[in-house]
């Protein structure tokens, strides 16, 4: 770990006197800067660093779980519009009844194509895919043996371009996400032994999903520096205040149209070279459970820290 | 732990912190209301400036330009961007802004002020 540490260090200060250009990087449309979102997809691609993400909430599974999830995801453009993602996740379950359990969870992998990006109107739209790679977790914590693929849109608008006369409208902004999760397997089927020898065969089926969620900001970035100063300082003058809706619709095998979802108020600060944001994870029905929740994230901006080396797409230059 | 701490010791410690240049402060100020026309329109910024690839166009409600187009940079704070004006009447002006970091970041941005007499 020392060594690699030191590596990469060594990479990062010999590039980092390498090539100039202009470049743009993280999530700018215009004027408009559209923070990493917690619980939803950005519609960016950018090279940025989440570590750590944490979560706990208590599911309703086996009467009551707290699951606990520290999460690492990296993003790295490999050209001005397209980025690989990886993620992985360690997992603490701690049942109501029952041993603890902890691992990680599946790998998640992933690519994203910025299809759009009109700075006028503040709008950008991608397209990704992303695959969790089954047997790659542990299945102590619940990991699938199977992995699925999950293609989707992303899409960013800021309200920039609304009359004067609503001026203060003018720093909402809405992201979103859409995408069908589809499993590489239908159905698993689990035999248990009972004391008396009896076979018990469990199966579980793995429906399509639609995952869709999206994120109403309020950027008082934005207010401050484009619309009215309004005498906020510093911290103050940096935070967008958030609501993410966090969704997921079973398509088929028996569980069409059962949802289940978060709604997550909460902040970010956006900082210079990173940013700290933190939600309460509110359930929004019985199915998804009954306690509220919260996630935590740091976030960097690898574009800032490492503007001529790992802040750059390692093709194609910057525009 | 210790080792992710240490990795991120050495991550940031290894950067060139450099970053998006925004809007710090303005004057006149984002969206304010004043008397007298300015002298100048000054725009501070969170980062140092490259002032031969940025720009700040100050237009009427009619759409014409009316700054004098002699952006300059301010001798001792290299954040702070100026061009000037002339005595400008009452009415609401837009003021464009667009700048490059001495890291290479391209930001831009707008906002209006408003002379009243």
């Amino acid at each position: 770990m020392k060594f690699l540490s030191l590596f990469f260090l060594l990479i990062c200060a010999v590039s980092e006197f390498g090539a100039m250009g202009r470049a743009f990087g993280h999530g700018f449309a215009g004027a408009r800067f559209f923070p990493a979102t917690l619980s939803t997809d950005d519609p960016f691609v950018s090279d940025e660093l989440s570590l750590p993400t944490v979560s706990t909430i208590r599911t309703p599974d086996n009467g009551g779980t707290r699951e606990t999830d520290i999460s690492v995801d990296i993003s790295k453009r490999i050209t001005p519009d397209f980025a690989i993602e990886i993620g992985d996740s360690f997992t603490v379950l701690n049942p109501h009844e029952g041993r603890a359990a902890n691992g990680f969870s599946n790998l998640e992998l992933g690519g994203k194509y910025q299809l759009l990006k009109n700075g006028e109107h503040e709008a950008i739209a991608s397209i990704g895919l992303g695959v969790e790679v089954g047997g790659s977790g542990g299945r102590s914590v619940g990991a699938d043996s199977f992995s699925t693929w999950t293609p989707g849109i992303f899409f960013g608008k800021g309200f920039g371009d609304l009359p004067a006369a609503v001026r203060f409208l003018k720093p909402f902004a809405i992201t979103g996400q859409v995408g069908i999760a589809i499993p590489t397997s239908a159905s698993t089927r689990s035999v248990t032994v009972a004391q008396t020898g009896e076979q018990e065969i469990d199966v579980e089926r793995h429906p399509d999903v639609l995952e869709w969620g999206f994120a109403l900001e309020y950027s008082l970035i934005y207010l401050q520096s484009q619309v009215q100063d309004i005498g906020l300082r510093a911290p103050f003058d940096r935070l967008i205040p958030l609501v993410e809706f966090a969704l997921e619709t079973p398509l088929n095998r028996g569980e069409e149209g059962q949802t289940t979802g978060t709604i997550n108020p909460g902040i970010i600060w956006a900082g210079k070279y990173f940013q700290v944001g933190v939600e309460a994870v509110v359930p929004i029905n019985e199915r998804t459970g009954n306690n509220v929740g919260v996630i935590a994230q740091l976030h960097f901006f690898v574009d800032d820290l490492f503007p001529h080396s790992l802040g750059r797409p390692l093709f194609g230059g910057n525009k | 732990m210790k080792r992710l701490i240490f990795f991120l010791i050495l991550v940031v410690g290894s950067a060139r912190l450099e970053a998006h240049a925004f809007l710090k402060d303005a004057d006149p100020g984002v969206g304010s209301t004043i008397q007298t026309s300015p002298g100048e329109i000054r725009i501070r910024f969170t980062e140092n400036i490259e002032p031969a690839v940025s720009s700040i166009q100050v237009f009427d409600a009619s759409g014409k330009e009316v700054d004098k187009r002699d952006l300059y940079l301010d001798r001792s704070d290299h954040a702070l961007l100026k061009v000037s004006l002339p005595s400008l009447g009452a009415g609401t002006y837009k003021v464009v802004w667009r700048v490059v970091s001495v890291d290479t970041h391209v930001t831009n941005g707008s906002f209006t002020f408003r002379i009243v007499r």
